[in-house]
C-alpha cells in the first residue's frame, strides 16, 4: 500500500502541481478521488460547482429530471391515538392526488405519508419531526410538504422548510401566533420566517377564532358566569387558552382559575378539589386527546362536578370518546362541547359533501373531522402545482400564495398575506350516545377577499 | 313518633344535600379550606397507597439482588392490558352485586398472578444467567426487558376485542370499565370518600399486612433476609438462594398486579405508556423511603402521593414535578440511604 501511494503521490506533483507540495495528509485522500484530481484544474471547479448547486439549489434538478416527477410528503403524528385522525387526513390527501390521476400538468405526483411520533411519546416528538422536514429538504423531488397535525411540530419544522424554501400546507395547525403577529410570543411569527418570506399555509381558522368562539358559547349558550382553564402547557393549548381567558375577561366571564396541567399524570383528582372549591360553572380544557384531556375529564366526573366540559378541536376524534368512556360525556355528567374550526363531516354541502360520500364509498367509513382538511390541502396544492409555470420549489410558493377565491370542499376562500384561510366558519359540537352531534355553526361566514 | 319523623327528616336531608352537592356545585357555600385540605389528604393517601404497593416491587428486588428493576413499571401496565382482557371477555354488563365482587376477586388474583408469573419469568431468562456478570449488565438487561414490554403493550392495545376499540388504533389509551363507581360511599361535609378511594385502601392495607407477617414470620421470609443480608452466607446455610430470588420476583410482580388492577379502576384509563410514570413515581418512593426497605417504601408512596397531592392542589400543578424531586434531592442529601435505609451498605 505505502508503494502504492508513494507511486501516486509523484504523479499528483506533476500533474496538478495546484496547491504546491503536498502534505502528509493527502496520503488519505481516496486513490479515486486522485484519479479525479488528476485531471485538469477545469474539472475539479466543474465537479465542486455541480456540488454546490445540488446542495443550494436541488429545484434545477427536478427540472432536468428526464422522468418528471414530483413529490408530495405529509408529516403527521401516525403513532399513537391520532392515528385514526391522521389516517383519514393522508386518506383524503391520497383521494385529492388520485381524483387528478397522480398526473399534474404532465408532471407525475408520488406522495409519501411521513410519520412524526414516536412510540415513546405516543405523540409528535421534536426530533422526528425536524428529521421528516430535513430529508423532505433533501430529496430534490419533493415540491410540497403537508404537515403538521400539532402546532407545537409545526414550530420546528417551518423554520426549517421556510429556510429551504419549500411550502408548507397544514390541515391541522390552529395556534394563533403561527401566523398572526401579535397574538403569540413577541418573536411569532417571524421567527418562523427566517427568509423572510410566507411559506407556511393552512387551511384551518386559526384559534384566535376558536378560543373566542368557545368563550362566546359558554357566556351565551351554557349561561356561565364563572369559568375554571386549564391547558397542556403545548403551544396549541395553552394558546387557545389564553385566548379563552382574553375573550371571557372582555365579555366580563369571571376566570375562577388559569392553570397548566402535567399532560403525563395519572389522574387530576388534586386539581378536580381545587376546581371545586372554585365553584366554576364550566371548565374549558386548552388541549387535545393526546394530553390526557380525556383524564381531566374522567376525573372531574369522579370527583362529583357535574358541569359542562368546553374542549378544543385537539378532542374532536373518536379516540377522545373512546378514552373518555361512554359514562363521563354524558349530558347528565354535565355534558361536554367540542369547537371545531370548521363543520364535522356530515354537515359539508358541495364538493365536500361529494367528498365525504366518496370517501365512504372508499374506506367504508365517515371520514374523521379532519379529513376533509387533508382532501383540501392536497387539492389546494396540486391546483398550485398546475397553475405554477416552472416546477420549482419558490414558483410553487408563489403560486399557493396567489390563491384566490379557490372552490374547493371547505367553499369558496383565499389565503390571505399571513398564510391563513379566508375562511371564519366554526362549529360547535356534543357528544350523545357515544358519537359527536353538531349542535350549531358559530364564527361568521367565509370572508371574500 | 316525633322522633322517628325527626330522623327520617333528617335521614332524607342528608340523601339530599349528598346529591345536591355532586351534582354541579348547586350548594351556596364553598368548600371551606379545612374541608379542601381533608379532600386533597383523601386523594394523595389514595394515589400514595397504589404508589407504595408498586414500590414495594422495586424495593424487593433491590434488597435481595441490588437491581433496580426498571421493568418493573411496565409489568404493572401489561397487568391492566390483562386485566382489561379478562374484564372484556368475563362481559362488563354482569358485573352487580355479589357477582361484581367475585368478578373483582377474579380480576385482582389473576391480574396478580400474571404479573407475578410474568416478573419470575423476566428474572429466569433476563437476569439469572447475568448474576456473575456485572450490576451494570444487569440494569442494562432491565432497561431492554421494559422495552420489550412496552411494546407488547403496544401489541395487545391491538387485539380486535370491543375493550380495545376492536383494536383500531392500538397506542391510543383505553377506558377501563368503572366496575366499582366513582359515587361517594360516604360524605363528610363536602369531603368525598368514594368507593374507589375505599377500594384502595381495602386491597393495599391487607396486602401489606400479610407481606409483613410473610417476611417477619415464614421460613421463606426468613430465608429472604438471609439472602438480602449475604447470598453466600446463606446458600452455605442451604438456602437455595435462587430459588428465593424467584420468589421474591413472583411477590414483586404480584403486589404489583393488585396494584396495577386497582389504579385502572381509581383512574379508568390504560395506555401502554403508563408504566413509565407508574415505575417513576414508585422507584422514586421506593429511593426516598431507603431503597431496600420494605416499610420505607410504603411510608414513601404515601408521602409522595400525599406530596403530588398538596402541590396540585395549593400551588400550580406544574410545579408538582420540581417539589417532589426538590424534596427528594433534599432527604438525599441529609439521609444518604433514604427516611428508613439502613445506615451505609456497601454492596456495590
Amino acid at each position: 500500500m505505502d508503494e502504492l501511494l508513494g507511486q501516486t503521490e509523484d504523479t499528483d506533483f506533476v500533474v496538478t502541481g495546484l496547491d504546491g507540495p503536498r502534505t502528509r495528509a493527502d496520503r488519505f485522500v481516496s486513490l479515486s478521488f486522485r484519479v479525479m484530481i488528476r485531471r485538469t484544474a477545469s474539472i475539479v471547479a466543474a465537479l465542486t460547482g455541480a456540488a454546490f448547486l445540488l446542495a443550494a439549489a436541488p429545484v434545477l434538478a427536478v427540472q432536468d429530471a428526464p422522468n418528471k416527477k414530483l413529490k408530495i410528503v405529509s408529516s403527521l403524528p401516525q403513532t399513537g391515538s391520532a392515528n385514526a385522525q391522521t389516517t383519514s387526513i393522508v386518506n383524503g390527501i391520497k383521494m385529492a392526488i388520485d381524483e387528478r390521476g397522480a398526473m399534474v400538468d404532465g408532471f407525475k405526483i408520488e406522495f409519501e405519508a411521513m410519520d412524526d411520533a414516536s412510540p415513546q411519546k405516543g405523540n409528535w416528538d421534536g426530533q422526528i419531526e425536524s428529521a421528516n422536514a430535513k430529508r423532505a429538504i433533501a430529496d430534490p423531488a419533493v415540491v410540497g410538504y403537508i404537515g403538521t397535525y400539532n402546532s407545537g411540530a409545526a414550530k420546528i419544522s417551518m423554520p426549517l422548510l421556510n429556510k429551504a424554501g419549500l411550502v408548507m400546507v397544514s390541515p391541522g395547525n390552529t395556534a394563533a401566533g403561527l401566523t398572526k403577529p401579535g397574538l403569540g410570543e413577541p418573536n411569532e411569527p417571524a421567527v418562523y420566517r427566517p427568509s423572510g418570506k410566507v411559506s407556511y399555509f393552512r387551511v384551518v381558522p386559526a384559534d384566535d377564532i376558536q378560543g373566542a368562539v368557545a368563550c362566546e358559547f359558554c357566556r351565551n349558550d351554557l349561561k356561565a358566569k364563572k369559568v375554571f382553564i386549564l391547558h397542556d402547557r403545548e403551544l396549541y393549548g395553552k394558546g387557545i387558552a389564553d385566548v379563552f381567558k382574553k375573550t371571557a375577561e372582555a365579555t366580563g366571564v369571571e376566570v375562577v382559575g388559569f392553570e397548566g396541567i402535567d399532560a403525563k399524570a395519572s389522574n387530576y383528582r388534586s386539581l378536580v378539589t381545587k376546581i371545586r372549591a372554585a365553584a366554576p360553572d364550566v371548565v374549558f380544557f386548552g388541549g387535545t386527546t393526546q394530553t390526557n384531556g380525556a383524564q381531566v375529564l374522567k376525573d372531574l366526573r369522579a370527583g362529583g362536578a357535574k358541569i359542562p366540559f368546553v374542549s378544543p378541536d385537539g378532542t374532536f376524534e373518536k379516540a377522545f370518546i373512546e378514552a373518555a368512556g361512554k359514562d363521563s360525556v354524558t349530558k347528565e355528567q354535565g355534558g361536554v362541547y367540542i369547537t371545531f374550526g370548521g363543520v364535522p363531516s356530515e354537515m359539508l354541502t358541495g364538493i365536500g359533501a361529494k367528498f365525504v360520500k366518496s370517501y365512504q364509498a372508499k374506506y367504508g367509513e365517515i371520514p374523521e373531522a379532519y379529513a376533509v382538511y387533508g382532501y383540501e390541502a392536497g387539492c389546494v396544492l396540486l391546483d398550485a402545482i398546475d397553475r405554477a409555470e416552472t416546477k420549482d420549489r419558490a414558483a410553487i410558493i408563489a403560486a399557493v400564495a396567489a390563491t384566490k377565491d379557490f372552490n374547493g370542499a371547505l367553499g369558496t376562500w383565499s389565503f390571505d398575506e399571513n398564510g391563513d384561510t379566508s375562511i371564519r366558519t366554526m362549529s360547535i359540537n356534543t357528544i350523545e350516545d357515544g358519537a359527536f352531534k353538531f349542535v350549531r355553526t358559530a364564527g361568521g361566514a367565509a370572508k371574500a377577499k | 313518633m316525633q322522633q322517628t319523623v325527626a330522623a327520617a327528616e333528617f335521614l332524607a336531608a342528608c340523601a339530599l344535600s349528598r346529591v345536591d352537592a355532586v351534582g354541579g356545585f348547586a350548594r351556596d357555600g364553598l368548600l371551606s379550606s379545612q374541608e379542601v385540605f381533608t379532600q386533597q389528604l383523601v386523594t394523595g393517601l389514595s394515589n400514595g397507597m397504589i404508589i407504595a404497593l408498586i414500590a414495594i416491587g422495586y424495593t424487593m428486588v433491590y434488597g435481595i439482588i441490588e437491581l433496580i428493576n426498571f421493568a418493573h413499571g411496565d409489568l404493572c401496565m401489561l397487568g391492566a392490558y390483562f386485566a382489561l382482557t379478562v374484564v372484556g371477555a368475563l362481559g362488563v354488563d354482569q358485573w352487580a352485586g355479589t357477582g361484581g365482587i367475585m368478578g373483582l376477586v377474579l380480576v385482582l388474583v389473576g391480574t396478580a398472578a400474571f404479573c407475578g408469573s410474568l416478573n419470575w419469568s423476566i428474572n429466569r431468562l433476563a437476569y439469572r444467567p447475568l448474576r456473575k456478570a456485572s450490576k451494570l449488565s444487569l440494569l442494562v438487561s432491565a432497561i431492554g426487558a421494559s422495552f420489550i414490554l412496552v411494546n407488547l403493550g403496544l401489541f395487545w392495545g391491538g387485539l380486535p376485542m370491543d375493550v380495545f376499540a376492536d383494536g383500531t388504533s392500538s397506542a391510543a389509551p383505553k377506558a377501563f370499565p368503572a366496575l366499582v363507581s366513582a359515587a361517594p360511599a360516604a360524605q363528610i361535609g363536602d369531603v368525598i370518600y368514594s368507593r374507589t378511594d375505599l377500594l384502595v385502601l381495602c386491597v393495599t392495607l391487607p396486602l401489606m399486612v400479610a407481606l409483613t407477617y410473610l417476611v417477619r414470620f415464614t421460613k421463606l421470609g426468613k430465608a429472604m433476609r438471609a439472602v438480602a443480608q449475604n447470598p453466600t452466607g446463606a446458600s452455605l446455610m442451604g438456602i437455595d438462594v435462587e430459588r428465593v430470588i424467584g420468589a421474591s420476583f413472583f411477590i414483586g410482580g404480584s403486589l404489583g398486579g393488585f396494584a396495577t388492577v386497582v389504579y385502572s379502576l381509581y383512574n379508568q384509563t390504560v395506555s401502554f405508556q403508563m408504566g413509565y410514570r407508574m415505575g417513576m413515581d414508585a422507584f422514586i418512593a421506593a429511593v426516598l423511603g431507603g431503597i431496600g426497605n420494605l416499610p420505607g417504601a410504603v411510608l414513601g408512596g404515601i408521602l409522595i402521593g400525599v406530596i403530588r397531592s398538596m402541590s396540585d392542589g395549593y400551588l400550580e400543578a406544574r410545579w408538582t414535578n420540581t417539589v417532589v424531586f426538590g424534596i427528594l434531592i433534599l432527604i438525599l442529601v441529609f439521609r444518604p440511604s433514604g427516611l428508613l435505609g439502613a445506615k451505609l451498605r456497601e454492596k456495590v
